[in-house]
C-alpha cells in the first residue's frame, strides 16, 4: 500500500491525533437546532404529496378501486394504480444479484403481502392526499394467508444470509452428542421485528427531462443510484441523491426501497416534485423486517463441561417471492470452542414483504437462543455461566479453525464481570432479592459481530491556503459517521479536524459502499486514509524533487504529514507547509485518490470478529412478573477506536436493542388476515428512556494488525448480540424459569406452563 | 366561522390562513410554515417526535388541530437558540452525546425544556427517565439524554441559586 | 382524514346545540378523537371544540373535602395540583402512570372518560367489529387476544377500556356531571361505562349531544387518603397500557379495615368495581390473608376471552398487592415511577 511505502511504518502512527478523540458529534449543532435536513424536510417549489394506498390482505388480487371518489376530493391531482403508472426500463420483480430485492410497483393487480402499496394518490395537500388513499376503499378477491413457520412446506435455502451456506459442519456432531456425559436439547422461537427507524422512509422526487433529483434517506447511495438507474433506464451519473442525514437505517434503508420508488414514479406521472413519506403503519410490510425463527440447539459436554458437540438448526420464513433467510444458526461459528459443530437452515414461504438485514441479522436471532443454550448447558453442568464459557473459550475460530486476527475477549470477561461484580452471584436461580423484595437476577452473554468490510473510494484535496477537502458518499444513520470520518480524514491528510472539509452524504461523490454489516467506518475511513496518503505522497513529490524546498532530496527517507506541513522523517527540523509547497509550484490545489477493500490474504488466514461480554441484571416482581433491567455492563473489544465518545454511543444503542429483543418487540400478525394487529409505536414495543436505567460500556484495548491498516473493526451491531442473551439469562436467574420464546413478556412468568 | 387564526410562533406573531380544518398543528410547522425541525415519527401520539411547547407546555404537535390553537404561543426547535448561542438543553445534548440519529433530538429537547420547566424531576434521575419516557429513541441514546437532562437542571438550578443571592 | 366542519362555541348550550346533530363530535385536546381520526376508525363530520367553554377548567376544593374538577382540566394539572394529591394519592398515581408527560399536559379529565379501547381489531378498520359497524361481528374473537376482556365481556366484544383514571375514579364513588338539551343530570362513574353486551357500540351513558362538564369527588372519597394507592403492571416501565390495574383505598381503624374500595383496570370494558371484595375487608385485618380473600372474591366471575387465562391470575395477585401498597400508607410523595411495581418501598414484599 503507498502510505506503507511512503513511511514505512504502520500508517495510522503516522498523522496527527485526530483519530481516537472523543470529539463531540461535528453534525451536533444541526442536530439540536433541528437545522439538520431530513429528506422529508425538503419542500421544492411546486412541490405535491404522495401518499401510499396499501393492502389490508395479504394475499389475493385488487378488484377495485374507487379512483373516481378519490379524485373528486378536494386537492387530489392524480390517482396512480397498475392502469397508470409511468412505464419501467425494467421489471422490478428481475433479479440479477442477490441484493436486488424485488419491488412492488404497481406491475399489477397481485397482493402478495398486507401494507403492500396498491396505489399512490397525489394532492396538492398532506391532507388531502391522505384522505383520498383512504377514499380508494378497495376492494379484494382475497386468497388464504399462510403466516407462520407452519404454514407450508419447508425446504432448506440455498443461501443465508448475505449467501452463506445453509448447511455448515466441522466434526461428527452425531458422535459427539452420543458421547458427551451431559446434553441438553431446546428449542427457542423468535418473533418477527421491524426495524421502526424513528425516521419513516422518506422521498422528495423532482425530475427535470430524464435528470431526476432525489431526497431520500440511504445506507447505500450507490448502489440506490443504480437500482433507479435500471428501473427508470437512464444512466446513473443523471440521478443526484442527497442523503445528508438519515434518521435512522439499521438496515431498512440499505436499498432503496419499494414505496420510495413509488415516489419517483408519482413525480414522473405529474410531472411536479413529489414528496412521499410513509406513514408508521406502513412501514410494517414493504420496507423489510426480522424474520421469525424457531431454533433447536443440541448441546453436548463431557464430564468437566467442555463442549463435545454443538448443533444448531434454525427454520425461518421469507416471502413468498424473494429470499432473504435469516441466518440466525451461524452465529455457532464463531463462539465456543467445540470439536464438532453443525449449523442448518430450512425455511417456508409465508405471505409477508420480504425479510431483510435489520441490526445484526442472524447474530442477533442466533445469539439469543445459544447464548440461552450455553446458560443451560451450564446449568446442566453445575458451572457458573462465565466459568463455563471461560472453559469454553475459542481460542481459534471453531467452524474453520482459523486464528483470529485479534481476540481480548478474555480481557472483556474480566473487566466486565469485575466492573458489574459478577463474583458475587449465586449459582442456583431464584436466590436473591433486593431491599423492596424483588427478584434480583444476574446474567452473562458474549457479544461477537464479524469484522468486514466493502469496497469504497475517497478523493482527497490540499489547496494552496494550506486547508484539505476529503470528499467520499458516505452515510451518517446516527452513528457518527461526520465526525469519525472526518477525523480519520484530517489524520490522512496531516490536518486539524477544522482544517478539514469533509464532503458526504450525496451521490455525485466517491462510491464509498454500504452502511451496513457493521463496516462503514472501516470501509469508508480505509478509503480516505488511502486518498489522503495519495494526496500526501504527490505534495511530498512536489516538495522532494524541488531544489528550493528544504525537503529536497528527502524521497527515500520518507516525510511525515502533520499540522499541515510535510517533515523530513530522519530530520524533523526540516519542514515545509503544504500552503508553501503548493505556492511555489504555482497549483491551487492537488488531488489524491484512494479505495478501500478486503486484503484477501489476511481474509484467508484469519477470522476476523469483534467480540465482548455482556453482564445484565435484571429485576422481576415475584408475583406480577413485570420485568425490568436495571442495570447493563457490556465490555467490547473491537480493534481500534477512533471516537471513544460515539463509540460508546453505539454500544448503548445496540444493548438497548437487545433488551428490546429480549423483553419487548413483537410484530402481532393475525393468524387469520396475516395483517399486523400493532403496526404503530403504543403497541410495538421498543424500549422507553425508563427501561434502562443503567448502562456502562467499557472499550477494551485491542490491537488487530489484519483487518485494516487502520485497525478498525465495527461496532454498530455487536451491541445487540450479548445483551439479548444476557437479559434473557438474567431473567432465569432472577425467576428460575426459563422462557424459550422471545420476547419474554410476563404472562410467561405468571403461568409458566401455558 | 373563518379558518384564520393567530400563532405567536417562536416570538413572531403570525396571521395564519387555513384552507382545511384538518390541518395539525405539526403539519402546519413542517408543510406550511417550513419550519421542519419538528419531526414527524408516528403522527400519533406514540413516539413524541413532535414535541414542541404550546404556552410553555410540552404538548404531542401530531395529536394537536391546529385550528384549535388559535392565539397560542408556540416555541419550536427553532425559536431556542439566541443566534449562535445555544440554549443550555441544546448543549447539554451535544456535551452527552445525547443523540445519535438526530431525528428525535428536537422532540427530546422541546420535552426535556418542558420537563425542567415543570418541575417535577429535579435532580432525580429515575424522575427525568420516567418524565423523558414520552419521547422515543430508536438509536437508544437514552443515557446521554438523562445526562443531559440532570446536566441542564443543575445548570439552572445553580443559575436560579445566583439570582436568588 | 374525513373532513369535517369546524364550530367553536362559547357558551355550553350553543355547544349542545351543535354537538346534536348526527355526525357531531365534541373535541377537547384530540389526543384520542383525533388518533382515531387518522386511523380511520372515526369519521365526524362536525368537530364541536369545546376548549373555550368558559368554567370547565376549574378544580374546586368543594366544603366537606370533596372535590369538583372541571372537565377541561388537563390531566397533568390535576396531578399536581397541591390541593388535589395529597388528598386522592390514587388518582394523582393513575394519572401520572398513564401516557406520557406531554399527551397529559393535552388531555383532558373529560376526554379521559371517553377515551376509547386499544383493542387492534377495533383500532384496525379492514377488522370486523361490532363497536365500529353494530352487527358487523367481532374478529378479536379467535385473533391475538392475550390482553383482552376478562370481567363482563360478551361475545359480542371483549375490549377493555384502556384509562388509568377512571380505575381509581371508580373505587372512590366518583360523579360525572352533565350537561345537554334536558337538565344538567349525573351519572356515577361506575355506571358512566357501559358493558358491551349486544350492543357494543353504546360505550357510555351519554346521549347525542351531551357534555361532560366536571367530574365530582365527594367528600368521603378523601377520607381514604392516608391509605390508597394504584398499581399497573406494564410490559414497558413506561408509556404503556396496563396489562392490569388496580386501585385499593382502605380506611383503617386500629388494626381494623372499616371500609375497602377496589377497582381494576384492564379487565373489562368498564373500569370494574369489586364491591364483593370490598365488603368481605370490612372488619378484617389489613393482613395477606384478608387481602388474598379479597382477591379471590374480586375476580370470582372472571373467564378467559381467549389467550388470556393468566390475566385471572396476575388481576388476583395485583389486588392483593394493591391492597398491601395501600395498607402501608399513600407515599408523602408519588414515586418516580407511578403505579409501577418498581416503585416499592423497602420491604413491603416479603413473598
Amino acid at each position: 500500500m503507498p502510505e506503507i511505502a511512503l513511511t514505512q511504518a504502520p500508517a495510522h502512527l503516522r498523522h496527527g491525533s485526530n483519530i481516537g478523540q472523543p470529539l463531540t458529534r461535528r453534525d451536533g449543532i444541526l442536530k439540536v437546532t433541528g437545522a439538520a435536513r431530513y429528506a422529508a424536510d425538503n419542500h421544492p417549489p411546486g412541490m405535491l404529496y404522495a401518499v401510499l394506498a396499501v393492502s389490508s390482505i395479504a394475499r389475493g388480487r385488487v378488484t377495485f378501486l374507487d379512483v373516481p371518489a378519490a379524485k373528486a376530493h378536494p386537492c387530489v391531482v392524480e390517482v396512480m394504480t397498475p392502469a397508470n403508472k409511468p412505464r419501467l426500463a425494467q421489471d422490478p420483480d428481475a433479479k440479477t444479484n442477490p441484493f436486488m430485492f424485488r419491488l412492488d410497483l404497481l406491475q399489477n393487480d397481485h397482493v402478495r403481502y398486507a401494507n403492500q402499496p396498491i396505489a399512490v394518490v397525489i394532492a396538492r395537500t398532506l391532507e388531502a392526499a391522505t384522505e383520498g388513499a383512504v377514499l380508494l376503499s378497495p376492494r379484494y378477491e382475497t386468497e388464504p394467508s399462510r403466516i407462520g413457520l407452519d404454514a407450508s412446506e419447508s425446504f432448506i435455502p440455498s443461501g443465508v444470509g448475505v449467501g452463506n451456506p445453509a448447511e455448515m459442519h466441522r466434526g461428527d456432531v452425531a458422535a459427539g452428542l452420543e458421547q458427551a456425559s451431559r446434553r441438553i436439547e431446546a428449542t427457542y422461537e423468535t418473533v418477527a421485528q421491524y426495524h421502526n427507524a424513528m425516521e419513516p422512509h422518506a422521498i422528495v422526487a423532482a425530475w427535470d427531462g430524464d435528470t431526476l433529483s432525489i431526497d431520500t434517506p440511504s445506507q447505500g447511495l450507490a448502489m440506490a443510484q443504480g437500482r433507479v438507474a435500471g428501473l427508470f433506464g437512464i444512466p446513473p451519473e443523471k440521478i443526484h441523491i442527497r442523503s445528508p442525514f438519515l434518521g435512522g437505517g439499521f438496515g431498512s434503508k440499505g436499498f432503496i426501497a419499494g414505496p420510495q420508488v413509488l415516489g419517483i414514479m408519482a413525480a414522473r406521472l405529474v410531472g411536479r416534485p413529489v414528496k412521499l413519506v410513509l406513514r408508521r403503519e406502513q412501514m410494517f410490510g414493504p420496507v423489510g423486517h426480522r424474520a421469525p425463527t424457531r431454533q433447536t440447539l443440541r448441546l453436548g459436554t463431557d464430564r468437566d463441561g467442555a463442549l463435545m458437540a454443538i448443533d444448531h438448526h434454525t427454520k425461518t420464513a421469507s416471502s413468498t417471492f424473494d429470499d432473504f433467510f435469516e441466518p440466525a444458526s451461524d452465529a455457532s461459528h464463531t463462539l465456543y470452542a467445540s470439536p464438532a459443530i453443525a449449523t442448518s437452515h430450512e425455511a417456508v414461504r409465508i405471505d409477508t414483504g420480504t425479510p431483510l438485514f435489520m441490526r445484526a441479522p442472524g447474530e442477533a436471532t442466533g445469539s439469543i437462543a445459544l447464548e440461552s443454550a450455553i446458560d443451560e448447558m451450564a446449568h446442566a453442568c453445575g458451572m457458573d455461566p462465565l466459568a463455563f464459557r471461560l472453559k469454553n473459550y475459542a481460542e481459534v475460530e471453531p467452524i474453520s479453525g482459523k486464528p483470529f486476527s485479534s481476540k481480548a475477549l478474555r480481557d472483556c470477561y474480566a473487566q466486565g464481570a469485575e466492573h458489574f461484580g459478577w463474583a458475587r452471584r449465586t449459582l442456583a436461580p431464584r436466590q436473591m432479592r433486593d431491599q423492596a423484595g424483588l427478584l434480583v437476577g444476574w446474567g452473562v452473554g458474549t457479544a461477537t459481530f464479524p469484522a468486514i468490510m466493502f469496497q469504497a473510494q475517497a478523493r482527497a484535496v490540499i489547496r494552496n491556503d494550506g486547508t484539505g477537502v476529503m470528499e467520499i458518499g458516505a452515510h451518517d444513520m446516527g452513528q457518527g459517521a461526520w465526525t469519525a470520518l472526518a477525523q480519520i480524514a484530517a489524520d490522512g491528510l496531516g490536518l486539524d479536524i477544522d482544517q478539514v472539509e469533509f464532503r458526504s452524504g450525496t451521490s455525485d461523490l466517491p462510491d464509498a459502499g454500504i452502511a451496513g454489516g457493521s463496516s462503514h467506518t472501516a470501509t469508508a475511513g480505509m478509503a480516505i486514509h488511502a486518498a489522503g496518503a495519495d494526496v500526501i505522497a504527490k505534495l511530498a513529490d512536489l516538495a522532494t524533487g524541488d531544489g528550493r524546498s528544504p525537503l529536497f532530496g528527502a524521497a527515500n527517507a520518507g516525510v511525515i504529514a502533520r499540522d499541515g506541513r510535510l517533515f523530513r522523517r530522519d530530520d524533523e527540523s526540516r519542514s515545509e507547509s503544504y500552503a508553501a509547497i503548493l505556492a511555489r509550484a504555482g497549483r491551487a490545489q492537488i488531488e489524491g485518490r484512494g479505495s478501500s477493500a478486503t486484503d484477501p490474504v489476511s481474509q484467508s488466514s484469519y477470522a476476523m470478529h469483534a467480540h465482548g461480554a455482556v453482564f445484565a441484571e435484571v429485576k422481576v416482581d415475584p408475583e406480577l412478573g413485570q420485568i425490568r433491567v436495571s442495570r447493563l455492563v457490556g465490555a467490547f473489544a473491537a480493534g481500534r477506536v477512533i471516537n471513544p465518545r460515539l463509540v460508546r454511543s453505539q454500544y448503548y444503542g445496540g444493548m438497548i436493542w437487545g433488551v428490546s429483543f429480549a423483553l419487548h418487540e413483537h410484530a402481532v400478525m393475525d393468524p387469520r388476515s396475516g395483517r399486523p394487529m400493532n403496526p404503530n409505536l403504543g403497541e410495538y414495543h421498543v424500549p422507553v428512556n425508563a427501561d434502562v436505567p443503567s448502562l456502562e460500556a467499557i472499550l477494551v484495548d485491542e490491537s488487530d494488525p489484519y483487518v485494516n491498516a487502520l485497525g478498525i473493526k465495527g461496532v454498530g451491531e455487536i451491541g445487540v448480540t450479548g445483551t439479548a442473551g444476557a437479559v434473557a439469562n438474567a431473567v432465569w436467574h432472577a425467576t428460575g424459569t426459563r422462557v424459550r420464546q422471545f420476547p419474554i413478556t410476563l404472562d410467561r412468568l405468571i403461568e409458566p406452563a401455558r | 366561522m373563518s379558518l384564520s387564526i393567530s400563532l405567536t410562533v417562536n416570538g413572531v406573531a403570525r396571521e395564519v390562513a387555513l384552507d382545511d380544518p384538518r390541518v395539525t398543528l405539526l403539519d402546519l410547522l413542517r408543510e406550511r410554515l417550513d419550519l421542519t425541525g419538528t419531526k414527524k415519527g408516528c403522527d400519533r401520539g406514540q413516539c413524541g417526535a413532535c414535541t414542541v411547547l404550546v404556552d410553555g407546555r410540552r404538548i404531542n404537535s401530531c395529536l394537536a388541530l391546529a385550528v384549535s390553537y388559535d392565539g397560542a404561543d408556540v416555541l419550536t426547535i427553532e425559536g431556542l437558540a439566541q443566534g449562535d448561542v445555544l440554549h443550555p438543553v441544546q448543549a447539554a445534548f451535544i456535551a452527552h452525546d445525547g443523540l445519535q440519529c438526530g431525528f428525535c433530538t428536537p422532540g427530546q429537547i422541546m420535552s426535556a425544556i418542558g420537563l425542567i420547566q415543570e418541575g417535577q424531576a429535579g435532580n432525580d434521575p429515575e424522575r427525568v427517565r420516567e418524565g423523558m419516557s414520552g419521547n422515543l429513541c430508536r438509536c437508544g441514546a437514552y443515557a446521554g439524554i438523562t445526562d443531559a437532562v440532570l446536566d441542564a437542571q443543575r445548570s439552572r438550578t445553580e443559575l436560579d441559586r445566583k439570582h436568588a443571592a | 382524514m374525513k373532513t369535517f366542519d369546524y364550530v367553536r362555541p362559547t357558551t355550553i348550550p350553543e355547544a349542545v346545540a351543535a354537538a346534536s346533530e348526527p355526525g357531531a363530535a365534541y373535541l377537547a385536546a384530540g389526543t384520542n378523537l383525533l388518533d382515531l381520526m387518522k386511523g380511520g376508525i372515526t369519521g365526524p363530520s362536525r368537530l364541536v371544540d369545546v376548549t373555550r367553554l368558559p368554567g370547565l377548567d376549574r378544580i374546586e376544593h368543594l366544603a366537606g373535602g370533596g372535590v369538583r374538577i372541571g372537565a377541561l382540566v388537563r390531566n397533568a394539572d390535576l396531578a399536581h395540583d397541591p390541593d388535589f394529591a395529597p388528598r386522592f394519592p390514587a388518582v394523582a398515581e393513575a394519572l401520572l402512570s398513564g401516557a406520557s408527560a406531554q399527551l397529559r399536559n393535552a388531555a383532558t379529565v373529560g376526554g379521559n372518560l371517553l377515551q376509547r379501547t386499544r383493542c387492534a381489531y377495533f383500532y384496525d378498520a379492514a377488522s370486523a367489529c361490532n363497536k365500529r359497524i353494530p352487527g358487523a361481528g367481532c374478529e378479536a374473537r379467535g385473533g391475538d387476544t392475550r390482553l383482552h376482556a376478562i370481567l363482563g365481556w360478551s361475545e359480542s366484544c371483549i375490549a377493555t377500556n384502556p384509562s388509568d383514571f377512571c380505575v381509581p375514579l371508580a373505587a372512590l364513588d366518583a360523579v360525572v356531571e352533565i350537561e345537554g338539551k334536558a337538565r344538567p343530570r349525573e351519572v356515577p362513574l361506575e355506571s358512566f361505562h357501559r358493558l358491551p353486551g349486544e350492543t357494543p357500540e353504546h360505550e357510555s351513558a351519554l346521549e347525542p349531544g351531551e357534555l361532560i362538564v366536571a367530574v365530582r369527588l365527594p367528600a368521603e372519597a378523601a377520607a381514604f387518603s392516608a391509605h390508597a394507592r394504584y398499581l399497573k403492571v406494564r410490559e414497558r416501565t413506561s408509556y404503556a397500557f396496563a396489562v392490569v390495574s388496580a386501585a385499593a383505598a382502605l380506611r383503617i381503624e386500629g388494626d381494623t379495615i372499616i371500609e375497602a374500595r377496589i377497582a381494576l383496570g384492564g379487565v373489562a370494558l368498564k373500569p370494574w368495581r369489586a364491591r364483593a371484595a370490598e365488603a368481605m375487608l370490612v372488619g378484617a385485618g389489613p393482613d395477606e390473608t384478608a387481602f388474598r380473600r379479597a382477591a379471590e372474591a374480586a375476580l370470582a366471575d372472571a373467564k378467559p376471552s381467549g389467550d388470556n387465562r393468566f390475566k385471572i391470575e396476575l388481576a388476583r395477585r395485583i389486588v392483593t398487592r394493591a391492597l398491601t401498597l395501600a395498607a402501608a400508607g399513600a407515599p408523602a410523595r408519588l414515586p418516580a415511577l407511578p403505579a409501577s411495581p418498581f416503585a416499592l418501598l423497602p420491604g413491603v414484599l416479603h413473598a
